[in-house]
């Protein structure tokens, strides 16, 4: 009489492991992401800094800036956006749940943005002009991933 | 039997009271010889164009965030805005006679834009900003006008809003209208130039605080939580509060022309194409607007 409900509990009860297990890589995979957006952030800075005119140009600052954010978005995506981490049913990210529904149109962005990394990589240390025209792209590169695929805060 | 004449009074009375509130208001006068005294400016109106940011709803919805400005001057609407009395479709305001408002006199764009109300008399739904567009200045309005005479017609048919009743009813927002229309500034300011002029972009042209600042149950703008943040009437996320106090005026400015962040993150959501719109300004009107933000939290 009580056989469904006992087979419910022993579900849930075997379950319940790897629910604990997909959560912790869940985490993992958000705290990555998030540390490489962080770190191409911290790139970007001088960068931008100079294009802004904020600070002076300065080629080598620039160049190794432009290097690492171009080692930075050769990481790849893979193992980064495991299912069920999106905004709404995972706490803790602004990914929005459309980034799986659009996994496609997800990695061309992210292309986008790495070969305008690679051009800002030949472009940085020739001077503010050069630098500000690269700035431009990979800023857009930015914001049209971010216009369709990040939650606002 | 006398009573319930009195009543009946009273009641009429009352009616014909909220019928007189709400009814759609035409302009004043003193706008009207202003408009007409004017000698209409198109590149000024290209300046006003930018700061009013017409193109957020009105530009076609798959443009892409980075599209450059002459792609922003297609007017053909079509933009949905979620909200909690449902769905408003941004209609076709491009200068075509048929589908968009090609017919339109200065007057009828006018009263639009700083009444609220249509050609044909009616109350348009404030997810079209007049509550903040009423405080721009006739002139601005008027060289805006002479710049929308430049732009290209187009002949997408307006989509219909996808309200549920009562809100179908336009000619009750006539009440609404009347809590909530309001020409006074909010922010009382200290007199300096670049703080005012701020405040003339940000408070009556940019519309900075339909999406910045709280709504109240009925969805009038909580004015005394100004700018203090809301939630994204689009769903997802926070629209945060502005300016973040740790940004100085020179964060803002940088982040209104490139997108980014002091912290370097990019802008992305509905304020990408914000950042879009005020790149195309000068440099002072991004000074001014950070110039104003700055001083509410000074």
């Amino acid at each position: 009489m009580h056989r469904p409900l006992i087979a419910a509990a022993l579900a849930t009860s075997l379950c319940a492991p790897f629910a604990a297990h997909a959560n912790e890589a869940g985490e993992a995979a958000v705290k990555a992401r998030q540390s490489l957006m962080t770190l191409i952030a911290y790139n970007l800075g001088p960068m931008a800094q100079m294009a802004q005119g904020r600070v002076d140009y300065d080629a080598e600052v620039a160049q190794a800036a432009a290097d690492n954010l171009y080692t930075l978005t050769r990481h790849s995506q893979e193992r980064l956006w495991p299912e069920g981490t999106a905004h709404g049913i995972f706490e803790g990210t602004a990914a929005r749940p459309e980034i799986w529904q659009n996994l496609e149109e997800f990695s061309n962005l992210y292309a986008t943005l790495q070969g305008a990394a690679a051009t800002m990589q030949g472009a940085a240390g020739d001077g503010l002009q050069a630098l500000q025209g690269a700035l431009g792209d990979v800023g857009g590169a930015c914001r049209s991933c971010h216009d369709d695929f990040r939650v606002s805060d | 039997m006398r009573r319930i004449g009195w009543l009946v009074l009273i009641a009429a009375s009352l009616g014909a009271l909220l019928w007189w509130l709400a009814r759609p208001s035409d302009l004043p006068d003193a706008t009207r010889a202003a408009l007409d005294a004017h000698r209409p400016d198109p590149a000024h109106g290209e300046r006003i164009f930018w700061a009013t940011g017409c193109a957020g709803c009105h530009a076609p919805p798959d443009l892409d965030s980075g599209a450059p400005p002459e792609a922003r001057l297609v007017l053909s609407g079509g933009r949905r805005l979620e909200s909690p009395f449902g769905t408003f479709v941004a209609p076709n305001v491009s200068p075509d006679p048929v589908n968009g408002i090609g017919d339109w006199s200065l007057h009828d764009f006018a009263r639009a834009m700083l009444r609220g109300v249509s050609p044909e008399g009616a109350h348009y739904y404030p997810a079209f900003p007049y509550t903040s567009y009423l405080r721009a200045r006739p002139e601005d309005v008027a060289d805006l006008w002479a710049f929308w005479q430049t732009l290209p017609a187009v002949e997408t048919p307006s989509a219909a809003h996808e309200l549920p009743f009562p809100f179908t009813i336009r000619s009750g927002l006539g009440i609404w209208k009347f809590l909530n229309m309001n020409e006074d500034f909010v922010f009382p300011g200290d007199g300096a130039a670049p703080v005012m002029r701020g405040r003339y972009l940000v408070e009556a042209l940019g519309h900075c605080a339909e999406c910045h600042t709280p709504r109240n149950l009925a969805g009038g703008l909580d004015v005394g939580r100004w700018m203090a943040g809301a939630p994204n009437p689009s769903g997802d996320g926070r629209i945060p509060r502005i300016p973040d106090p740790s940004w100085s005026a020179e964060d803002i400015e940088a982040y209104l022309f490139s997108g980014f962040t002091p912290d370097f993150d990019v802008v992305g959501g509905s304020m990408a194409d914000v950042v879009q719109h005020m790149a195309q300004l000068p440099a002072e009107d991004r000074a001014a607007i950070a110039a104003y933000l700055r001083a509410l939290v000074e």
